[in-house]
């Protein structure tokens, strides 16, 4: 067998590995979803302690945006049209792709540390004692914390965006303030915005999976945990790629 | 008394059990019984594979070859809600005590009676904190596990244990690690469990002079299998070599002091390939 064939082997065996938990923990949603305080114990954990970070990036990134934007569009003359290049990039890809990418780093990263080190102090395995479900109690509602999270917080990053490209475009640059939003309001239309959204979701959905599943099977030991973070951020990352340009792909 | 004749309902019996990982069988025919309301001690050296047995016996690893049952159920092949259904009629003391550590002290005793009683919260409450009396910590309700002591985060873990009331409580090297008068609180409570509330008790532990004073049977385990069974002044009184050395402490015997090693001269001299670091 040559060194591909295992390489497919053994990515088809770990996405099979992926699969077969995430149903699982989907199958444990309707129990967690009788503990609501869990969950929005988590959506408070990985939503509301990531939003100074993701509104810092949000404005920065929206800034760069006016920039870029600005120097682009001054070269055909149509400047005005600023606002809706600004809302159009941060709605159908910053948002979503920047706003994953940094939910990986911030909160995914702290929920794989989080689910390995209760491992490795036989959390979970006294909860089994107790017989109750680590799956139920500790993985579902943290999946699904991060999956109502980061449409959240790509909402909040967009806003923040919008105000930074708005900042340098309009204030900074000169352009006018009535063609900056008045083209944007024309020219941006539903499907835009569920572009956007869907994407939130589904990366949502991908970089919360990948960190509770690499939490759940660390090894239980300090390297362990720390190898299963760092898997956690490689895996949210180019998996957020890759599923960017299928959906991009899907929607255009 | 709560201590049941020698004769008593059999809870937990571990029959003639082979377990194996990868090549190395850990047990090897392996037969245990621990009868209701007694206390059965489980001694060893490190490395028998004390804690693999509570494993097998909490249902979380299934045995290549032979049965365990408790309650009279065998647990092989249980589907997950009957063995869950077992567990709440047993409650296991970890070695660390493992308190889940982002609740406090009062609601990680809570947190079975949350879980499966449905009780209202101020009946919640006074189980709580009775359990919380009965191992002297009623005062540290409030505070964190990170706030705890070793001794102290093993009694908050025994609160835990009984909150549910088992029939069966496991412990886990309950004595590792403490100063001694933690030793003697701990020594005290399982004493106390046994005779007040006549739970069935199996502790798993090397220390032979703390486990002496309470156990009613006790079994000595070494190289997979039982050595020697009995209560422990019959232990005591025991001709067999292995169970001498252990029980009186002596570094070399039947237990090597060594691990396996290519001869020490050889090595030395730099003769034998193996640890060298050429």
């Amino acid at each position: 067998m040559s060194l591909s064939d295992g390489l497919i082997v053994s990515g088809l065996r770990s996405i099979g590995a992926v699969s077969i938990f995430l149903g699982r923990t989907l199958a444990q949603i309707p129990g967690s979803l009788l503990r609501p305080r869990l969950i929005v114990h988590q959506i408070y954990n990985a939503g509301a302690r990531s939003l100074i970070i993701i509104m810092l990036c949000g404005l920065f990134v929206g800034m760069v945006l006016g920039l870029q934007g600005f120097d682009l569009l001054q070269r055909f003359g149509s400047e005005d049209a600023l606002g809706v290049a600004a809302a159009l990039g941060l709605l159908k890809e910053l948002g979503p792709v920047v706003g994953a990418l940094l939910f990986a780093g911030r909160a995914g990263t702290a929920l794989t540390s989080e689910i390995g080190l209760m491992k490795a102090t036989d959390q979970l395995t006294a909860m089994r004692m107790m017989a109750v479900d680590p799956m139920r109690f500790v993985v579902a509602p943290r999946f699904l914390g991060g999956l109502i999270a980061l449409p959240l917080l790509v909402a909040v990053f967009n806003v923040v965006g919008l105000f930074g490209a708005q900042l340098i475009g309009v204030q900074l640059m000169g352009v006018d303030p009535g063609a900056f939003w008045s083209q944007m309001q024309g020219a941006v239309e539903l499907d835009d915005v569920t572009e956007g959204v869907v994407k939130s979701i589904v990366f949502g959905a991908a970089c919360s999976l990948i960190a509770v599943y690499q939490g759940y099977h660390a090894a239980p030991t300090a390297e362990g945990v720390g190898l299963a973070t760092t898997r956690t951020v490689v895996n949210s990352s180019v998996l957020t790629l890759l599923l960017d340009y299928i959906l991009t792909a899907r929607f255009l | 008394m709560g201590a049941g004749s020698r004769d008593a309902e059999v809870v937990v019996d571990v029959h003639d059990v082979d377990y194996v990982v990868g090549r190395r069988a850990i047990f090897n025919g392996l037969g245990i019984q621990a009868r209701r309301g007694r206390i059965t001690a489980i001694m060893g050296p490190s490395g028998t594979g004390k804690t693999t047995l509570l494993r097998l016996i909490t249902g979380q690893i299934e045995p290549s070859r032979g049965t365990v049952q408790v309650f009279g159920r065998t647990l092989a092949g249980l589907p997950q809600r009957e063995l869950f259904g077992l567990r709440r009629r047993m409650g296991m003391l970890f070695q660390n005590g493992a308190l889940l550590t982002d609740i406090s002290v009062f609601e990680n005793v809570a947190f079975p009676l949350r879980e499966h009683s449905g009780l209202p919260e101020p009946l919640i409450r006074q189980l709580v904190l009775t359990k919380l009396h009965a191992v002297g910590l009623r005062g540290a309700a409030q505070l964190m596990p990170a706030e705890l002591s070793g001794g102290m985060a093993r009694r908050v873990a025994l609160a835990r244990a009984i909150v549910m009331d088992p029939e069966l409580l496991i412990y886990d090297e309950p004595f590792v690690g403490l100063d001694p008068i933690s030793m003697g609180v701990i020594l005290r409570l399982i004493k106390q469990m046994n005779e007040s509330l006549g739970i069935t008790s199996i502790v798993v532990s090397h220390d032979v002079e703390e486990l002496s004073r309470v156990a009613h049977d006790s079994y000595l385990l070494s190289e997979g299998k039982v050595v020697a069974s009995g209560t422990p002044e019959e232990l005591r009184a025991s001709n067999l070599e292995v169970v001498r050395q252990f029980m009186e402490g002596i570094a070399d015997g039947p237990v090597p002091f060594h691990y396996p090693a290519p001869d020490y001269f050889g090595q030395l001299l730099g003769d034998s390939v193996a640890g060298g670091s050429r």
